[in-house]
């Protein structure tokens, strides 16, 4: 970015970035809410801070790569990209309809900026390695990264654990990976549906440079995404806990919130609860 | 252009060379031209002939281990960094165990990636029905982007691996493991989408993909021999299909007989059904396996088993052509 955010700035673009999720998402009628809010403080710290891109060129040939991997939460991404200027933010609101380049699931050639089509789970991770790989041993370019977001309950998919082999065999060490550690899936709790813990534990036993962070503190995000690009010997995958819905209240660790829209009622209360972030503040703050 | 087959194709002594032994030299010369072309492999380099590559640019071949998911979404990232991933294994594998990986990362994600199936068809012999793939060409060819080729022989994959390094599309290459006999020659032409009649005939078309377009040749020498005069079209792309040629010959010979060591249902003869339906229907009979799976044994033993030899295919068309008349369009 040209001009460097201060966290403050940052934490307000999560803020704005939550309140587009809940106006597209109830202007689709479909699509999941928890994913995509408990991840916009990330997102807002990657596309505010720690991707080198230009949202001006998409494809300038210098950028940072990020794939995301469950590609169910891509309005977090939309809405992240919006905010950052790859297109106006009105067009959110073609979410999920007839002829929109934001498609349900995203899809790389309908919309510049996104690297892969995904959404059946497990395959970004092998796509960020493949790139990865590429930089590292056939580019030779040491001064690009590769990042990709999963989900935790994606981890069930075997996919996952062919791809941490293969980057931990090769050392990839432009390659950052984020877990989405919300604890939710579809049909529940992941230790209920498929137990992932010791998740730490797993990562480095293939290889991988672990950092466990809070997922809703922009200040850790970007601290170990610096940290990660400088581990020159090996992956890092960063563990970010959080917290599933996060900023609206009722939506908050709540699992069923998983994979359906607010309607327009619960959007009106949720924007509410964003605007004063839970009751915390009064007035309308920020100043952007 | 007229096509012109081995001269000795029909002999005793004809050359023989397993098809997959051309896609490795074809994988080393699109290497040398274009330094972008890098390969992977699932643990098989030698049995799918990627060890050529790999000698040659030990920096450009990459050893995934036994991980076919892994093996096409690495290459999918990596063709997003600009370069050409040919990916191998064997056609049970890939495209048999990541076809959703296929379909989202290559396909739809319409990326360059380069499948390549090795040991496919009833051919591969005693392994048996589990590495025996039949039903890849019916996977790969309804994913939209996709470009499915099946060389006829050893020479053709050669000229089939340099063309497809350069189409820019997600391709499947079906390859397989015994030695063939070489059906062209070097002079003969080969691009990809185009068909090719090898042998003129006004009696039937006999149209082969793969490794059966040799046994429709000696097919088509036996029914010359009783007095039917077989015309032979080569069609190794089939997806997208020539149709062209594929609709001169039928229009020419008014009944139209496929061949593909492969499931009969969902593949080569299914596609060139479609398009005699909806542009020239005519009377159309499939030669492949009938909704089973193979079995071990030995490779032209069981060639000969499923009825997929020249002299089997003959005993099969025998009474289809007595029972099926001619169609002639007004």
């Amino acid at each position: 970015m040209t001009t460097q955010l201060t966290i403050p700035q940052i934490e307000q673009k999560a803020v704005e970035i939550r309140r587009s999720i809940i106006t597209m998402l109830q202007t689709a009628g479909s699509g999941h809410s928890a994913g995509p809010l408990g991840l916009a403080d990330i997102f807002a710290a990657l596309y505010f801070n720690v991707l080198n891109i230009r949202p001006e060129e998409p494809e300038w040939s210098d950028r940072d790569i990020f794939f995301l991997s469950n590609g169910h939460t891509v309005p977090v991404q939309y809405a992240a990209m919006a905010e950052a200027g790859y297109f106006d933010k009105s067009e959110l609101l073609t979410l999920r309809k007839l002829g929109s380049r934001l498609q349900g699931h995203p899809e790389r050639e309908k919309l510049p900026g996104l690297e892969n089509t995904s959404g059946p789970l497990g395959s970004g991770l092998s796509q960020a390695s493949g790139y990865a790989y590429s930089l590292q041993y056939i580019d030779k370019n040491p001064h690009r990264f590769v990042y990709v977001m999963m989900g935790d309950g994606e981890l069930d998919e075997g996919n996952i654990w062919e791809a941490a082999m293969f980057a931990g065999k090769y050392k990839l060490s432009q390659l950052v990976a984020f877990v989405d550690r919300n604890n939710i899936q579809i049909d529940g709790p992941t230790e209920e549906v498929m137990p992932l813990e010791n998740l730490k534990a797993k990562w480095e036993s293939f290889g991988w440079h672990v950092i466990e962070i809070d997922g809703h503190n922009i200040e850790s995000i970007i601290d170990a995404c610096s940290q990660a690009r400088a581990i020159s010997y090996q992956p890092t995958v960063i563990i970010c806990h959080t917290i599933p819905g996060k900023g609206v209240n009722f939506m908050e660790y709540n699992y069923k919130w998983h994979g359906i829209p607010p309607n327009a009622e619960q959007a009106k209360e949720a924007l509410e609860d964003l605007r004063t972030l839970g009751g915390t503040i009064t007035h309308e703050g920020g100043g952007l | 252009m007229n096509y012109l087959v081995n001269p000795n194709v029909l002999k005793d002594d004809v050359t023989l060379e397993p098809i997959r032994a051309g896609f490795g030299r074809g994988l080393k010369i699109a290497g040398e031209a274009d330094k972008t072309v890098v390969a992977l492999c699932a643990d098989l380099t030698e049995s799918t002939q990627m060890h050529l590559f790999k000698e040659a640019f030990p920096e450009r071949f990459i050893e995934v281990g036994i991980g076919e998911q892994n093996l096409v979404t690495v290459a999918s990232g990596m063709a997003r960094a600009g370069k050409i991933p040919f990916t191998s294994s064997y056609a049970a594998f890939s495209p048999g165990r990541n076809w959703e990986q296929i379909r989202t990362t290559a396909a739809l994600n319409n990326q360059p990636v380069k499948i390549v199936g090795s040991h496919a068809g009833v051919s591969v012999g005693p392994d048996g029905a589990t590495h025996q793939m039949l039903e890849d060409i019916a996977l790969m060819r309804v994913l939209p982007n996709m470009v499915v080729i099946a060389p006829g022989d050893s020479l053709e994959a050669e000229r089939a691996t340099k063309l497809v390094a350069c189409n820019g599309k997600p391709t499947y290459l079906r390859l397989a493991r015994e030695k063939t006999p070489i059906i062209s020659t070097e002079e003969s032409p080969f691009e990809i989408g185009k068909a090719y009649v090898l042998r003129e005939g006004s009696d039937v078309a006999l149209m082969g993909t793969g490794t059966m377009t040799y046994h429709l040749l000696v097919a088509a020498k036996l029914l010359a021999e009783k007095g039917i005069e077989a015309e032979v079209v080569h069609v190794p792309t089939i997806k997208p299909l020539d149709e062209a040629v594929i609709l001169a010959s039928a229009k020419k010979t008014g009944r139209v007989v496929t061949a593909e060591e492969a499931q009969a249902a969902g593949g080569f003869g299914s596609a060139v059904s479609e398009l005699l339906t909806e542009k020239l229907p005519m009377p159309v009979k499939r030669i492949g396996m009938n909704d089973r799976f193979g079995e071990s044994g030995a490779p032209n033993e069981l060639m000969e088993h499923f009825g997929l030899s020249g002299r089997k295919i003959v005993e099969t068309l025998e009474q289809w052509l007595k029972d099926t008349p001619r169609y002639h369009q007004e």
